[in-house]
């Protein structure tokens, strides 16, 4: 038989469904693939029963007739995800031991709708990092490495680290992750898989730890555009319980992906050519430019002009809104306390010194700094008002196209530890990725090739409020041209 | 703007992280070195703009006056570092 992690979502699905394997064999192929990876650090706590007592369900779903749309799949979860009676951590030690006692809908659409669970995946802690670093947990170390010959251990992007990693190196076949600022494109970029963030709202955030509210919203990232499709598709959906939550109905997308882009405009903004990207990344986009014209699109030149202010404006609007929700951390109500002489004021000092780490430290004194008395109007009030801006650009911008094609990163992967010691550094990897957060827009990354030391290279496919459908098609016309096959070795 | 080892020491005090003089140093320039990044904002004319919270229009639903959810005392209680007689328990406030 295949090796069954070999197969992608729609492959096992259909596999499944025409009795090609059963959901069991597929729920033991992949729980050993993730006991065979823990040298990759991907996954926080793994869950082996959960997924096969899912898959002895869809087993006996087949038998009666009983289909799911996800019967039969496992899935990893990124530790963002309130998992009831399942340790969530958000890759933080302040959360301690907690077990949820409810389940997120996110998580609840994806089991209502066939699905089990391999494990909670590796994160940046509180999803506050580019690279996996930040996690309590230790980093995740990316499947992939140089072509040198030199073993360095790469990050796998991050905040979604553990999650991508896990899909690179056939831990699992799909993943949820989260997008605050790329959280989702990036690693999708820096493992050579696919990951979309939709639209904000099309996912409930009910359930998902917060970091930035305006901004975190939650996506799949899998093999490819297809499977992209179909786990958006189960995991999106209106909940009162997020006053948030787009009240839309959600579209078929599997059924309507289309690589035929006749009619279509594609925008090539100029501000995202900057200073320092090496010469590969515009090769890059270049040729990703040319496999849309192949596929019929017309592609126009458009301007985002205040595109160098997105970094900037998120780095204050991200952190005021973690402080802000970060307060709930406090040693009352659940997580870790650490007891200190005085009294309350004391113990939430020393149980919030003591849990978060340095960066989430960081964020939390930035955050506190703009939106304190005299510094608001200065900072959080101005950011705002430019964060309007670059919505504005935006809508400008999709007048005079459909899709916006860019890199999803400047770079490909760098070693753990090449960047920990400069934030700003670190941040610029979002630089691409940042403006349609901001913007609430719908994107995408799908693989673009390989560098010169042979790590894969990110596509970011950004497309209008609600358009997730031109997003995957284009995703999907880029696929079929790139000829993306390239796969770590596996030597973990 | 800049901030001191003073300023750091009160923006610890108001987020109420007990951090330690050399937390607090070391963070004196980290932070420098974002805001003084971050002020690249200033040159941005934005008169007239009116600041974005939401980039979503958001009107909040109204539903039904009915109890949807609760009775849930022990489930609420159960991962708290320190409960009692049905409380959160917390070191003592008022002597």
């Amino acid at each position: 038989m295949t090796d069954l992690t070999s197969l992608g979502v729609a492959q096992l699905r259909d596999g499944f469904r025409g009795g090609d394997m059963s959901a069991r064999e597929i729920a033991d192929a992949f729980n050993a693939s993730v006991a065979a990876g823990r040298g990759l650090n991907a996954f926080v706590t793994e869950t082996p029963e959960n997924a096969l007592a899912a898959a002895d369900r869809a087993d006996r779903d087949r038998a009666s007739g009983a289909l799911k749309p996800l019967s039969g799949i496992p899935l990893g979860i990124k530790d963002l995800f309130a998992t009831e009676g399942v340790r969530a951590t958000a890759g933080s030690r302040i959360l301690g031991d907690f077990a949820p006692p409810y389940e997120s809908t996110v998580t609840a659409k994806l089991f209502a709708a066939g699905a089990g669970m391999l494990g909670k995946l590796n994160m940046d802690e509180f999803a506050m990092g580019s690279s996996n670093e930040t996690s309590a947990f230790g980093a995740v170390v990316s499947p992939w490495r140089r072509s040198d010959g030199g073993n360095m251990s790469l990050t796998p992007g991050g905040s979604s680290g553990g999650s991508a990693a896990a899909v690179a190196a056939r831990l699992a076949p799909g993943v949820t992750g989260t997008d605050t600022g790329g959280s989702i494109r990036q690693p999708a970029a820096f493992t050579g898989i696919s990951g979309i963030k939709p639209t904000y709202g099309r996912c409930s955030r009910w359930g998902v730890v917060a970091f930035a509210s305006s901004l975190d919203q939650a996506g799949p990232l899998a093999r490819d555009v297809r499977d992209c499709a179909i786990l958006l598709e189960a995991m999106s959906g209106y909940d009162p319980k997020d006053s948030t939550s787009l009240d839309a109905p959600v579209p078929a997308w599997e059924q309507g992906l289309s690589s035929d882009l006749k009619g279509k405009r594609v925008g090539v903004p100029r501000e995202y050519r900057i200073d320092g990207v090496p010469a590969e990344i515009d090769a890059m986009w270049e040729r990703g430019v040319q496999w849309l014209r192949d596929a019929g699109a017309e592609i126009v030149e458009i301007s985002l002009p205040h595109t160098k202010y997105a970094l900037p404006t998120y780095y204050i609007i991200a952190p005021a809104e973690a402080s802000s929700n970060l307060a709930r951390y406090d040693g009352v109500r659940y997580g870790a306390r650490v007891a200190a002489e005085g009294g309350l004021a004391e113990m939430y000092g020393a149980t919030r010194d003591a849990g978060f780490g340095a960066e989430v430290k960081r964020r939390i004194m930035i955050g506190t700094y703009v939106l304190s008395a005299g510094f608001y109007d200065a900072y959080f009030t101005k950011a705002q008002r430019v964060r309007a801006l670059i919505v504005r650009d935006f809508a400008r911008a999709f007048e005079a196209c459909d899709v916006i094609l860019t890199p999803t990163a400047p770079s490909a992967a760098f070693g753990i530890g090449e960047k920990t010691d400069d934030p700003i550094a670190m941040y610029l990897n979002d630089v691409f990725a940042v403006p349609a957060s901001l913007a609430g827009l719908p994107a995408m990354s799908v693989p673009g090739g390989v560098d010169g030391q042979g790590l894969p290279l990110g596509l970011q496919i950004i497309g209008r409020a609600m358009d997730e459908q031109g997003v995957l098609n284009a995703g999907l016309a880029i696929e079929e041209r790139s000829g993306f096959t390239t796969r770590p070795e596996a030597w973990w | 703007m800049s901030v001191n080892n003073d300023q750091v020491r009160h923006i610890a005090k108001l987020a109420r992280i007990a951090m330690s003089e050399d937390e607090i140093a070391a963070l004196v320039p980290e932070l420098n070195n974002i805001l003084g990044w971050v002020e690249q904002l200033a040159e941005v004319d934005t008169d007239g703009v009116e600041p974005l919270a939401a980039v979503i229009p958001a009107k909040l639903a109204f539903r039904d006056d009915v109890v949807t959810d609760g009775d849930r005392r022990d489930a609420v209680l159960a991962n708290a570092p320190a409960a009692a007689h049905g409380f959160f328990a917390v070191p003592r406030v008022v002597e």
